[in-house]
């Protein structure tokens, strides 16, 4: 914790160094909408980082939400901080000038909580710089009373083990209510006068049950490198730590304001977050399981929060996100009525589309009614009906083809489909199934548009099996697995030269996956390997061109010793395995996760418990949460004209 | 596949356009001529400017920029113009625009344009530039041999390599005094210069890398530059306001 005393800007200091590195505007602050409130004013300061750069940072919803939600309380104070480039980063240090916040440029040092929004586990060796970087002792063993509470939070927290050393906290879910609880804890023992230091704060969070505290469980572990158990090690402390879920989403019309960067973003739009949650089922996605229940924001919510949002930042774009943005039980009313609503304002629309089917090209047509029809996305995820039956992702060849051909008649000039590779039970034929489909589609563009230049572009991840999901036992791909079939595939497509120079193919090689792999499913014996990778000069994983597979692989070597790399990513798990995540609840119930592990593996599909009875999967009994979906059959009014 | 073309009328034709002069403040004079395009067109939309549009599926607002400065340099006077598809009050429009951009970025006057074009009355900058860790008298000497050479060539790295620019010949007068001490007591003085405005456009660092150049002249820190001035040049050298001839045409505007 910071003394009560004003806390003074780096910024005369840092300024001078500005010129001499790429682009100074994006540690500057200044943003339209961004908030500096009095040090002195408030009880309890939280510095929100986002690991990465500032033009991947500043758009991220998770942080611009807490932010105002902070901001918003007379007792407390936010402001963000992200990663700085290696140019700055040398001459930071070479000046003695500790990670800062970008809104009042105040030393990450003197705040009482360092909140960290982990989205992906190729942050963390971002996370372990900025704390160096402030001066912050990089074990939570070694901090004491004076040093920022290190929160994480995000998805990457539902499994927290491989930074367990490096964070005090994590919590699990919706951050809007929980950042409250915490403020008010430490709020009130800092008013007690801090009785019992850092160690009486930290048991106070976990005594809450829904902040988990790593330092107080310890993990022991069989002959043969399995975990055995993980205990809580002293009073106060749940067994097991639960997610938080916000219920209402139209309580929670966040971000009101959302900060409008000068520097150029990744983003270049506002986003409205039109529900939360997603139960399709796909058996690959983290997110859809950790995120449930479906919450469904009202048409009426988002209609007002567009409004208010345009008018507060002045984007021309607007981005309806969620998991699955058609799934809304209302989308067609909220594309219509927005499109009314913004014909003639030069306000676009923008839907991220997975599902393939022609409903969503009458979506992306209400759209796009004046402007112009570049391209669509669809996911299929799987090379081949079968591999889809295994991810639980439905589609069929022929209602893709139907689909295309539908879009490309409408105008649209380019498809772009989504795969993954190194899916469970996948095999180099399932793979190839892409290149068919992909002549097929530009077949259909072709007979659609009668001969026209269409374009179809193919683009591949590697899967990465993820904690609290079916796939969570899977064996995951080594890279030359995912390289050979990814080759293979390439020439597949360019074998028939007509249809194959109309098919563009974008891919990473899978090396990165294996260690987004290590870092997603790994223990606390990983820790060690991300720390030796950050002393190596680990910085910016995430970016091709800063990652180092070769700086991982011998990170892993030195510092693992019962176990290596292979153990924690392509070795399958036993049913009975004890998972490092096993203490922290998603709502899942690990058997029903089992179950449809092995359905998977058997090529059974689930169903959506939106529209099919609830299958038990355990959140909504578990969490004592339930589905939230219209249609509540309001509509858009037209809105009155500001002229 | 029929090409589409955009339903609807054609675009409303420009029934006013507006010179706008704006600022460049403080930490946000590290935003670049692209950064604040994007914020500026962000603020006419914040602020309802009924803007005048390009045809086409992409639309473009009507702003014309005039000579942004450097990223970098700080400045009381940009310029530029703006085309309206709607009649409004000038002043009016001034508060808004102002308060719909971030703070730094600042909304220093509007006219209604008279005849004649904007971009032709620039015909010089006025710069100062604070020079840490210089005292008068080593800037006094500096400049005093710099303006004795007739040319002075000095290299600048372009995204393209390196490019060689006379820095001497533009520039039209060259003034030192004495600046206040900076945080750490050092001498800090103060350069004014009057720059003709020319293509490629001669810049404060070309400047100062010539005084580097003909004397050594080095400094603690990056200088703080500010450009105060842009517009029409005057017989005795000074920059004059680039917009009285709008000002002057008020009356008889649309």
């Amino acid at each position: 914790m910071g003394p009560v005393m004003s806390i003074e800007s780096v910024f005369s200091r840092l300024e001078p160094l500005l010129p001499r590195v790429n682009k100074p505007i994006q540690y500057v602050g200044g943003e339209l909408n961004a908030q500096v409130k009095d040090w002195d004013d408030v009880d309890v300061h939280w510095a929100l980082m986002y690991p990465d750069a500032y033009e991947v940072g500043l758009p991220n919803q998770g942080v611009q939400i807490l932010y105002e939600v902070l901001n918003e309380r007379p007792d407390a104070l936010a402001e963000r901080t992200y990663a700085v480039w290696p140019d700055l980063e040398a001459l930071m240090r070479e000046h003695g000038i500790g990670q800062f916040t970008v809104d009042a440029h105040r030393p990450v040092r003197a705040f009482d909580v360092l909140g960290v929004s982990l989205s992906t586990e190729l942050g963390y060796t971002n996370l372990l710089n900025a704390l160096d970087l402030a001066g912050i002792p990089l074990h939570s063993v070694d901090r004491d009373a004076t040093h920022p509470i290190v929160v994480a939070g995000g998805h990457a927290s539902f499994n927290p083990e491989p930074i367990a050393e490096f964070v005090d906290a994590a919590v699990l879910g919706d951050g809007e209510q929980i950042v409250g609880a915490i403020t008010d804890v430490i709020r009130d023992w800092k008013a007690d006068g801090c009785p019992g230091g850092r160690d009486e704060v930290l048991t106070r969070l976990a005594a809450t049950g829904g902040v988990y505290i790593p330092r107080f469980y310890d993990v022991t572990y069989l002959d043969d490198g399995r975990i055995e158990a993980v205990t809580p090690n002293r009073d106060r402390v749940p067994a097991r730590v639960t997610k938080h879920t916000v219920m209402d989403l139209d309580e929670w019309p966040y971000p009101k304001t959302p900060l409008v960067p000068l520097a150029e973003s990744v983003h270049e739009r506002m986003s409205v977050e039109i529900f939360r949650g997603c139960t399709r089922g796909c058996r690959f996605c983290q997110a859809g399981m950790i995120t449930r229940p479906v919450r469904e924001r009202s048409i009426t919510g988002i209609g007002d929060m567009v409004a208010n949002g345009l008018a507060a930042t002045g984007f021309e774009e607007v981005g309806l996100l969620s998991l699955s943005s058609a799934d809304h039980s209302e989308i067609a009313q909220i594309a219509k009525g927005l499109a009314d609503r913004y014909e003639d304002e030069r306000v676009s629309l923008s839907l991220p589309s997975t599902r393939v089917d022609a409903f969503n090209i009458d979506l992306a047509n209400e759209f796009s009614r004046n402007g112009r029809r570049s391209g669509l996305t669809f996911a299929p995820e799987g090379g081949s009906e079968r591999l889809r039956r295994v991810i639980n992702k439905m589609v069929s060849k022929e209602d893709l083809i139907r689909t295309v051909s539908t879009a490309y008649a409408q105008g649209w000039r380019q498809v772009k489909l989504y795969f993954m590779c190194g899916l469970p039970t996948e095999t180099d034929e399932d793979v190839l199934e892409i290149a068919d489909m992909a002549h097929d589609v530009i077949r259909a563009g072709r007979t659609a548009t009668g001969g026209k230049d269409v374009r179809c572009t193919v683009s591949i991840g590697g899967f990465v099996p993820k904690p609290h999901t079916p796939f969570q036992w899977a064996a995951q791909a080594d890279p030359a697995t995912v390289d050979n079939r990814l080759r293979k595939l390439r020439e597949a497509i360019n074998a028939n030269r007509s249809l194959g120079r109309n098919v563009g193919m974008r891919y990473h090689d899978g090396e990165p996956s294996i260690i987004e792999g290590l870092l997603s499913r790994g223990d606390r014996r990983v820790g060690a390997v991300i720390e030796r990778a950050w002393r190596d000069g680990g910085r910016f994983d995430g970016w091709t061109e800063h990652f180092s597979f070769e700086r991982w692989v011998k990170a892993a070597d030195t510092e693992l010793t019962e176990v290596d790399l292979a153990w924690f990513t392509t070795r399958e798990r036993d049913g009975d395995e004890v998972l490092p995540w096993d203490h922290l609840d998603s709502g899942l119930d690990k058997q029903w996760l089992w179950d449809d592990w092995q359905d998977a593996l058997g090529e059974f599909e689930q169903d959506d418990c939106r529209w099919t009875p609830c299958f038990d999967c355990g959140v909504c009994s578990n969490l004592g949460t339930d589905i939230q979906i219209g249609p509540t059959g309001k509509t858009l009014l037209p809105l009155v004209p500001k002229h | 596949m029929a090409r589409r073309v955009p339903d609807g009328p054609p675009p409303a034709p420009v029934v006013q356009r507006l010179r706008i002069r704006y600022a460049k403040r403080g930490r946000l004079r590290f935003t670049s001529h692209r950064d604040f395009a994007r914020a500026f067109e962000r603020a006419l939309r914040r602020a309802n400017v009924p803007m005048a549009y390009s045809a086409g599926f992409t639309p473009h607002p009507k702003i014309s920029y005039i000579g942004a400065s450097p990223t970098g340099v700080a400045s009381e006077a940009e310029y530029l113009e703006i085309g309206l598809a709607g009649v409004v009050d000038a002043e009016t429009l001034r508060t808004a625009l102002d308060a719909a951009l971030p703070d730094g970025l600042d909304l220093v006057e509007i006219v209604t344009a008279g005849p004649g074009s904007l971009a032709a009355r620039m015909e010089a900058s006025a710069w100062r530039i604070g020079l840490p860790g210089v005292s008068a008298e080593d800037a006094t000497h500096a400049v005093a041999t710099f303006m004795q050479c007739a040319e002075y060539p000095v290299e600048r790295l372009t995204k393209d390599g390196k490019r060689t620019i006379d820095a001497r010949t533009a520039v039209i007068s060259a003034t030192v005094s004495e600046g206040d001490e900076g945080p750490d007591r050092a001498p800090r003085a103060i350069l004014d210069l009057v720059v003709r405005q020319v293509t490629p456009a001669v810049r404060p660092d070309d400047v100062l890398a010539a005084l580097r150049g003909v004397a050594g002249l080095a400094l603690d820190a990056p200088p703080v530059a500010v450009r105060l001035a842009q517009g029409p040049l005057d017989d005795a050298g000074l920059v004059g306001d680039p917009l009285i001839p709008d000002r002057s045409s008020f009356e008889t505007a649309p």
